[in-house]
């Protein structure tokens, strides 16, 4: 049964939020013309928690028109930056005024822990969004020097690119949102954002906070749907200019296709890692719990559903017995919350998906047949939702699936090794190259090993930290073009050369 | 120590805040109003009625050694480096909230201090100061520095640091618009601040010291001292313990305080001074926009702009054309209560700015210059000044060659673009220039050739917070707004990390 009513939803801690639930296009909630729906579940309970609107291909197309429209008259170069930043700020403001509903809900569809959400998911995307904010009266060209003498300029402009896809995926819905919609936005594009069809609900939530924001109709539009439906129909557009994709490498690859076969529409991809972390002799281990404390994050947090998440432990032999130690008794906080992520204290929490859940099953096992140690977990949780049991594995061979393949679960692979130069060959031996990092006191060691790692972002005594002022990409498979930083503005503007001959038309 | 509160009721006004206002008028320092060491005051006059508006407390050597420890001590605990860029963002886009909050308060404040008109006050002085606050707050956390490949065995890269202290001493022509010039940058890149508004015009800047802490910046950060330029504003460039000094006013005071730094600690200038910029009307261009924009780049803000249009140089084949509407479009401004809402033009600032601007027009009239427009005072009670025009110079002429600083604009003949360029860049200033014109490849041959910081083609005095604005020759040093204002207050550290070197000996 389509809709486009909100529908009212009631939290375990009591809370009650009315969440839209049509298609959100023009700042309007309407049904899917073809009467598609999408139902979203909730990881925990395995039951419905709504039933949405799902974009089909003619939704697209609507979608694409009222972006286009919307490009060519409400946004682009019609409205100054400093106007795109102020609505950009009021929205951010708004989901200041919101974080707890919307951590709520973020935690809800997700399966996540609210108390996390509201902490780290909400500031996070809300100070995405402020970064940009600013930016967007401050996107310069060049005026370059060609022949002063002839009467001939030359300079820049840097120009919205239009009508931009985004393809958003279900670990942080809320985040990705922000990190997608803020130099967008900022540089003057119109945007059709498709969530993931697992976890639709906030974004369809945020779209009423655009509306409140004062954004006009078709700046942002929001079209829940199925990869292989409405996304594959955006990325084949012929009147959409670009797509930014966040999601699996696979994915990836297709849409990369997509767009070269429909109308070379510009592509930006954020795939999936391997991350490798490293622990060396030389890092301050009286600060062992810390950096134990930075790999637990580094991989179970989200429960390892993450693009970046540090999966592939390396520890130097010399420190490797009191490190594994510390590591296997503190891994058990992990399961805190689980049967509830609105518990106080919860951290942990289910898979998003039944689906994702086996998969994480099925590696852990193909680990087992494969001869290596479940050193802690390995298994299901034995109660309601879909959950597994974080995992540390030993005994592990490069070759090894748990080893080699993204496993978007919170299960850690753990290798032992005996020089610098035999970790950095481990480490790089990957087709993916989002995020490295590594512990270490040695400045050298530090400068050497840092310049070395084929990643994206290489953290130096921590892990996963984030700033919206710091890009963040992959190299090789985890993806092309940099998002966050001034960087992301790159990807939804394009240079336009100016050469002009003043020379003629002298007076007298 | 009791502190002044400076109180105004505005119900007579004729139009705007009709409400009163009562706020602290004594020195802001460390988040709190302090009466001066020594308890001197400095008496308002309001420039419309001639009469007293009260006395505002002003600033001895003494009180600035004690803001700058306080702006010291802030620098070195809750802002500086301590507070990060987005902390130091949100403050500044607070305040910019808060003045927007109080629009129609400050506006009155700052007609009744100035005399500009009301209706200006508002919608450009006021709306822009918040507009310059947010776009700074926008920059705090994009101070970016380098990395720089030098070779693998080294790690270099540059930190764009706040300085620490600086001083910023603003003038009475635009009180609440070039203090957000000067707190923007200089807080959103990390530094601390004292203060010195002109002792002439300091109420918007005292009433925003009450927004400054509202809007939840540390004790110290901001510290608003209003005082005498030959006491409290010589203390700041001399003063031993801040590093950097921003001014803007006259070029003699400029001289005076780039001495007082070099001589003191060598603390860093940037410097906006004075003008005297070419208007030039091209015979391709429009006439009756040129008119208009020329009369404006005279007139406005009673021709107390640093950057004023003051020689109009035209064309001689449509001189007479020019003139007819030159003329009649400054016939039709409106002299008057700055508070009444058609007003163009109210007082000027002073009586000794009065007296200095009637000076010059008897000098041109003794020169020899016809005055062909005003020349007298306007009405009988208040600094007004009727607009005047002086047609029939020479560049040796005093009226020519030096800023005047009121409604008083001086218009000459030109035949041909080559001898345009030399009259227009023949002045020891560079602030402005335009140039009118509908054909654009000559327009801009002549913006290039124009020894000016800024040149407008086909308008006059349209300002934009993110386009930088400052002199060429000796109308200043330095560029302000946009992010050229970013390079004032950062102290560039260039870091070498030598990773596997091995000393030459």
């Amino acid at each position: 049964m389509s809709t486009s009513l909100p529908t009212l939803l009631t939290f375990p801690n009591g809370r009650e939020l009315t969440v839209p639930t049509g298609l959100f296009i023009d700042n309007k909630f309407v049904p899917s013309i073809e009467g598609a729906t999408i139902q979203s579940i909730n990881p925990v309970t395995e039951e419905v928690l709504a039933v949405v609107s799902s974009a089909t291909a003619k939704d697209i197309d609507i979608a694409v028109a009222s972006s286009r429209h919307a490009f060519r008259t409400v946004w682009g170069r019609n409205i100054p930056g400093v106007e795109r930043g102020k609505l950009l700020n009021r929205l951010a403001d708004l989901m200041e005024r919101d974080t707890d509903p919307l951590g709520d809900l973020e935690a809800l569809d997700n399966g996540k822990s609210a108390e996390v959400a509201r902490a780290v998911d909400l500031p996070e995307a809300i100070a995405c969004l402020r970064y940009y904010a600013g930016w967007s009266d401050k996107i310069f060209g060049q005026t370059i020097e060609v022949d002063d003498k002839g009467h001939k300029s030359a300079s820049t402009r840097i120009e919205p690119l239009g009508v931009c896809a985004q393809i958003i995926p279900w670990n942080y819905t809320i985040m990705m949102l922000a990190w997608k919609i803020g130099p967008a936005l900022a540089a003057g594009c119109t945007v059709i954002l498709k969530p993931s069809e697992l976890t639709p609900l906030p974004a369809l939530k945020l779209a009423e906070l655009v509306v409140e924001a004062g954004f006009p109709p078709g700046v942002f539009n929001c079209v829940p749907s199925f990869g292989d439906v409405g996304g594959a129909a955006l990325t084949s557009h012929l009147d959409v200019d670009k797509v930014a994709f966040t999601g699996s490498t696979a994915t990836g690859r297709k849409i990369m296709q997509a767009a070269a076969l429909s109308n070379l529409k510009k592509v930006t991809l954020e795939l999936g890692g391997k991350s490798p972390h490293i622990i060396f002799a030389s890092a301050n281990l009286k600060e062992g719990p810390r950096s134990c404390e930075s790999c637990h994050w580094g991989v179970f947090l989200n429960q390892g559903q993450d693009c970046v998440a540090g999966t592939r432990l390396y520890v130097q032999a010399k420190v490797y017995d009191a490190f594994i130690e510390e590591l296997l008794h503190s891994a058990k906080e992990w399961t805190a919350g689980y049967g509830d992520p609105f518990a106080e204290g919860a951290l942990g929490g289910p898979l998003v998906s039944e689906v994702q859940r086996d998969k994480v099953a099925a590696y852990v096992d193909s680990a087992r047949a494969e001869g290596a140690s479940i050193v802690y977990g390995g298994e299901r949780w034995q109660g309601k939702g879909w959950y597994y049991l974080p995992t540390i594995i030993g005994d592990v061979t490069p070759t090894m699936k748990v080893v080699k393949e993204e496993i978007f679960g919170p299960v850690l692979v753990v290798t032992k090794f005996e020089t610098e130069e035999e970790v950095i060959a481990l480490a790089n031996d990957s087709t993916y190259g989002l995020g490295a990092g590594f512990h270490s006191n040695d400045a050298n060691q530090c400068q050497r090993v840092l310049a070395r790692l084929e990643a994206g972002t290489v953290w130096v005594n921590q892990y996963g930290q984030l700033y919206p002022q710091v890009p963040f990409g992959g190299y090789k498979q985890s993806g092309m073009g940099r998002e966050l930083g001034t960087y992301a503005l790159e990807n939804y503007t394009q240079v336009k050369s100016v050469l002009w001959d003043y020379s003629g038309g002298s007076a007298q | 120590m009791a502190t002044r509160t400076f109180t105004y009721d505005f119900s007579n006004e004729v139009s705007g805040f009709r409400k009163k206002s009562s706020f602290p008028s004594g020195l802001f320092i460390n988040g709190e109003f302090v009466d001066s060491v020594d308890g001197k005051t400095f008496e308002l006059i309001n420039p419309t009625t001639e009469k007293s508006l009260g006395h505002i407390t002003v600033a001895s050597e003494k009180d600035i050694d004690i803001a700058v420890e306080a702006a010291q001590k802030a620098f070195d605990t809750t802002w500086g480096l301590h507070a990060s860029g987005q902390e130091r963002g949100k403050l500044l886009i607070r305040l910019a909230e808060l003045i927007e909050e109080n629009i129609d308060e400050l506006a009155a404040l700052e007609s009744l201090d100035s005399g500009k008109a009301l209706a200006f006050a508002k919608s450009w002085d006021v709306q822009e100061a918040a507009n310059v606050l947010r776009y700074y707050g926008g920059w705090a956390d994009k101070v970016h520095g380098k990395t720089v490949e030098v070779d693998e065995a080294t790690l270099a890269y540059t930190r764009h640091e706040p300085i620490g202290v600086v001083g910023q001493i603003t003038p009475w022509n635009f009180p609440i618009w070039l203090l957000s010039w000067k707190l923007g940058p200089a807080l959103a890149t990390g530094n601390t601040v004292v203060f010195k508004p002109s002792e002439w015009t300091p109420l918007t800047a005292l009433r925003i010291a009450s927004l400054i802490k509202e809007a939840g910046f540390p004790p110290g950060v901001v510290n608003i001292v209003p005082g005498l330029g030959n006491v409290a504003g010589a203390a700041i460039s001399s003063h031993m313990g801040i590093e950097k000094v921003a001014f803007t006013g006259s070029t003699a005071v400029g001289r005076a305080l780039m001495k007082a730094a070099a001589s003191s600690n060598l603390k860093r200038v940037t410097l906006e001074l004075g003008g005297k910029s070419p208007t030039l009307i091209l015979d391709d261009c429009n006439l009756d926009h040129a008119a208009g924009w020329a009369a404006f780049g005279i007139l406005a803000n009673q021709g107390q702009v640093c950057s004023a249009g003051t020689r109009v140089y035209v064309q001689d084949s449509i001189y007479d054309k020019f003139m007819e509407k030159f003329i009649a479009v400054i016939k039709r401004v409106k002299v008057g209560d700055p508070f009444h809402p058609e007003t163009f033009q109210g007082p000027q600032v002073s009586k000794i700015q009065f007296d200095r601007i009637m000076n010059y027009i008897d000098k041109g009239k003794k020169e020899g210059a016809t005055c062909l427009l005003g020349g007298q005072q306007h009405g009988t009670e208040g600094y007004f000044i009727q607009p005047t025009i002086f047609t029939d110079v020479k560049p040796e002429m005093t009226i020519v060659k030096e800023e005047i600083f009121g409604p008083v604009g001086v218009v000459a003949k030109f035949s041909n673009d080559e001898e345009l360029i030399k009259l227009a860049n023949d002045t020891v200033y560079g602030l402005a220039a335009a140039v009118f014109s509908e054909n654009i490849s000559r327009a801009l041959k002549l913006a290039n050739a124009l020894k000016a910081g800024t040149v407008w083609v086909n308008s006059y005095n349209t300002i934009r917070t993110n386009v930088p604005f400052g002199g060429y020759k000796q109308s200043g040093q330095g560029r302000e707004l946009g992010e050229y204002a970013l390079e004032n207050y950062t102290e560039v550290k260039a870091v070498h990390v030598n990773l596997s070197g091995s000393p030459p000996i």
